[in-house]
């Protein structure tokens, strides 16, 4: 969930919500004359405030400025879990952030690696390098698309069946499955407009990604609903591990439920749905 | 024939020697219906004949009602003029008061108003005599203590001042009228109903005269002594918006989805329940996350009460609560349903909440969802007094829908900007905790240990639980302790409990407050 880094009643109780992850901005919802109050402003919050067990983020401005490497001097000191590059276009930009929190972890004395990164690309030229992106550092745990600036870039504007970006999302799936991190969606914008919400976040579901922003908590629910494995689905997937181990017993080599042989990939889907069903909280 | 003291009965031989029957006093009307309407009306040319008539004199009661809430017309109209009279010293015993009542400020100063009596104070009146502009301190009484106090003759009503959208020349007053409603309405007129029953003298003013009889009536012709046609009673903008609209706001939603799953963990959600529910976003919201409930049970209320909004009467609507008891409708929806709905039925004060009278609708509630501006760890509710001492509320219904309820339930954020909702004591005790029994907040929803039938509800349907000092200390991590409210020894409020009894005392505050940097 985005939270805007100068909005103190939002920062300060955003735990409330049952999102995975708490994503400060201090980039796009920050006007320009009030980056050096909102970037002090989250380094508080994040050394006062106890976010539980939330993943927490900070989305930084472009390293480009002055301002984005004070923003990444601030938040790693901030000790967060993740720096959020926006606008990445190239494997450099990824180089260039890692370079930069590596420097800011050893003039601190914090062991070198713990800052986990996110990128996001927002552009034609990041969509087609997202390969070499998802790939330029070990600190990467997803690629986000951001689609306000790539649908501009692209020349066209966003529609409610998301056919202009289909391909973004897809080179973005594609780059960070082959990479081993997350594919992450971007915002939808109208906050009123649940069933519009709905509908995209099936779509992406579909397409393969992992999660969604959102940028109002109402938007949360709906969002968590739809990638919550259903009790069907759960109990077919402990059907499934179920079957594993009883073959691992009878040491049989062949896996077999209902008549029907169970391959890799189902035990892989059926172990993703317990994860999922286990953060969920639906089983333990 | 001659009077008999008929409480003390003569001999039937001292009656057998009387005369027969004279009838010389008895009057027959000969003229028509709509000729009487004409001529023996009790319409009166001006207020201030209507003052004169009732006979108001200096030190007496008079009293208002607070439908038209801030759209209000009538208290600063009728001061006016009664200040223009040079009337003094009066005791004004309204149901409330409100930002746009600011000119008793004046009333007060010159000695026209000595005394108050009401269920809250707003605005620029509430901060003035928060910093002493009264002599004598304001009385709170909650709607069900005032009512009791009012029947019993402890705050006798001298003249009854009743703002009415309709009227007919007899007196037949409604808070909207099925015959010509003029664009101002307010639905049920709960408080002013009781205010007619009770008052010595009961003056109507309204910008609708309708034909006789104005049917249904909220005030009976039999209640009234003079009509005085006006030309505004109120601003409609002010009295009512359309229809009280859900939240947008995520922390509320969030609140709300809480306080209907609390309710549905107990057993007293079955079908036949009752309930009330607050205008706040969180309390609206509720009804919105209880009716998917309420579907998924399959089950009915058999009522609601209070004060009711539209959201409340949707579900009417929608068959899944069968009736409605209105002492004062929210929203121009309410006003409608009222007008509209056969089975929404308007009561008074009295019937609504009041502890003295023989049947008091709030004591048959199983559910009232109220707010609070702070409540303590010993489950304490304040409603009136401001984080900074200042009076900034009402007591409203609070404390009787409290002690009446099986299930009191109060929503609040943990805390408001950097004030804590949840503290150790509260400013001032409007609603005892013993009455209160679960708190939901935005961080966790505490059980009244007493409670300890609803905390195993809890427990069975997996809510979890936080006691209330872990709120308040929850609370403390985020805003810090702020420094203590400096006031004077003077006392400016005296808050009663709806026995009658005194709950606590609101003191001045001091003009130079302290403040942590």
């Amino acid at each position: 969930m985005f939270v805007p880094g100068n909005n103190p009643g939002m920062i300060k109780d955003a735990y409330i919500y049952n999102c995975d992850c708490i994503m400060f901005d201090l980039e796009d919802s920050v006007s320009y004359t009030e980056k050096d109050a909102a970037r002090s402003l989250v380094f508080h919050a994040l050394t006062t405030i106890d976010y539980g067990d939330k993943e927490l983020v900070v989305r930084v401005n472009a390293l480009d400025s002055s301002i984005g490497i004070d923003d990444l001097e601030a938040m790693v000191r901030a000790r967060i879990d993740v720096i959020r590059l926006p606008k990445t276009e190239t494997a450099q930009d990824i180089i260039f952030c890692e370079e930069q929190i590596e420097r800011i972890e050893i003039s601190i004395g914090m062991p070198v690696g713990t800052t986990k990164m996110m990128a996001a690309i927002e552009s034609a030229q990041g969509v087609l390098n997202a390969p070499a992106i998802a790939k330029a550092s070990k600190r990467l745990i997803g690629i986000a698309l951001g689609a306000e600036d790539y649908v501009t870039d692209l020349k066209t504007n966003r529609s409610p069946e998301g056919i202009e970006l289909l391909f973004a999302r897809s080179m973005i799936l594609q780059a960070a499955r082959s990479a081993g991190i997350s594919a992450l969606d971007t915002v939808f914008s109208d906050v009123n407009d649940e069933e519009g919400l709905i509908a995209e976040a099936k779509h992406i579901k579909q397409l393969g990604f992992d999660g969604k922003s959102v940028i109002n908590p109402r938007q949360i629910q709906p969002i968590i609903d739809i990638f919550t494995p259903t009790l069907k689905e759960i109990q077919k997937a402990k059907a499934v591990m179920e079957a594993i181990a009883e073959a691992n017993r009878r040491g049989s080599g062949v896996i077999s439920l209902n008549g029907k042989m169970i391959d890799r990939p189902i035990v892989l889907r059926a172990e993703r749905v317990i994860s999922l069903a286990k953060a969920a909280k639906i089983i333990s | 024939m001659p009077n008999f003291d008929l409480t003390a009965l003569a001999h039937m031989d001292e009656l057998k020697t009387q005369t027969p029957f004279d009838t010389e006093h008895v009057y027959k009307e000969l003229k028509t219906c709509h000729e009487r309407e004409l001529s023996d009306n009790k319409i009166v040319p001006t207020l201030q004949d209507a003052i004169r008539l009732c006979g108001l004199k200096d030190g007496m009661t008079i009293s208002f009602h607070h439908h038209f809430r801030n759209g209000d017309f009538v208290v600063n109209k009728v001061m006016a003029v009664i200040a223009q009279m040079g009337i003094k010293a009066l005791v004004l015993a309204p149901s409330s008061l409100i930002d746009i009542h600011k000119p008793l400020i004046d009333h007060i100063r010159n000695g026209v108003v000595r005394r108050i009596e009401t269920s809250g104070l707003r605005g620029e009146l509430a901060e003035e005599i928060s910093h002493g502009l009264m002599e004598v301190p304001v009385v709170f009484r909650s709607h069900g203590g005032r009512a009791a106090v009012i029947e019993t003759g402890e705050l006798p009503i001298d003249i009854a001042f009743i703002g009415a959208p309709s009227c007919d020349p007899l007196g037949n007053a409604n808070g909207y009228s099925r015959d010509n409603d003029k664009g101002i309405v307010c639905g049920a007129m709960g408080y002013a109903k009781l205010d007619a029953q009770h008052a010595r003298k009961v003056v109507i003013l309204t910008d609708n005269i309708v034909p006789f009889p104005n049917v249904p009536f909220g005030i009976p012709e039999s209640d009234v002594d003079y009509i005085v046609e006006v030309d505004a009673i109120g601003d409609p903008n002010g009295i009512m918006s359309g229809a009280t609209r859900y939240t947008t706001n995520p922390k509320e939603l969030m609140i709300a989805q809480k306080v209907a799953e609390v309710i549905e963990a107990t057993d007293f959600f079955r079908n036949g329940f009752s309930l009330q529910m607050g205008s706040g976003g969180a309390s609206l919201a509720t009804v919105r996350f209880m009716k998917e409930k309420m579907l998924k049970k399959k089950i009915k209320a058999s009522f609601a009460l209070g004060g009711i909004t539209g959201q409340i009467v949707q579900l009417h609507e929608e068959g899944l609560i069968k009736k409605i008891l209105d002492v004062q409708s929210f929203d121009l929806e309410a006003a409608r349903s009222l007008k509209d709905n056969r089975f929404h039925q308007q009561i008074s004060a009295s019937y609504y909440a009041s502890p003295n009278s023989k049947g008091s609708a709030v004591n048959q509630l199983d559910f009232v969802v109220l707010s609070a501006l702070e409540l303590d760890v010993d489950f304490n509710v304040n409603v009136l007094t401001g984080s900074d001492g200042v009076i900034r509320g009402a007591i409203g219904g609070h404390c009787d829908t409290a002690a009446g309820a099986s299930v009191a339930i109060i929503t609040c954020p943990l805390t408001r900007g950097r004030i804590p909702t949840i503290v150790d004591r509260v400013n001032t005790i409007v609603t005892p905790g013993k009455t209160i029994d679960i708190v939901v907040t935005d961080q966790g929803i505490a059980v009244n240990p007493i409670r300890s039938d609803l905390m195993k509800m809890m427990e069975r349907a997996g809510i979890d639980l936080c006691t209330i000092e872990e709120l308040r200390d929850k609370a403390r991590r985020i805003v810090g302790q702020g420094t203590p409210i400096a006031y004077t020894d003077r006392v400016v409020g005296v808050v009663t409990y709806r026995d009658g009894s005194v709950i606590d005392l609101i003191y001045q505050v001091k003009d130079d407050q302290e403040t942590e940097d």
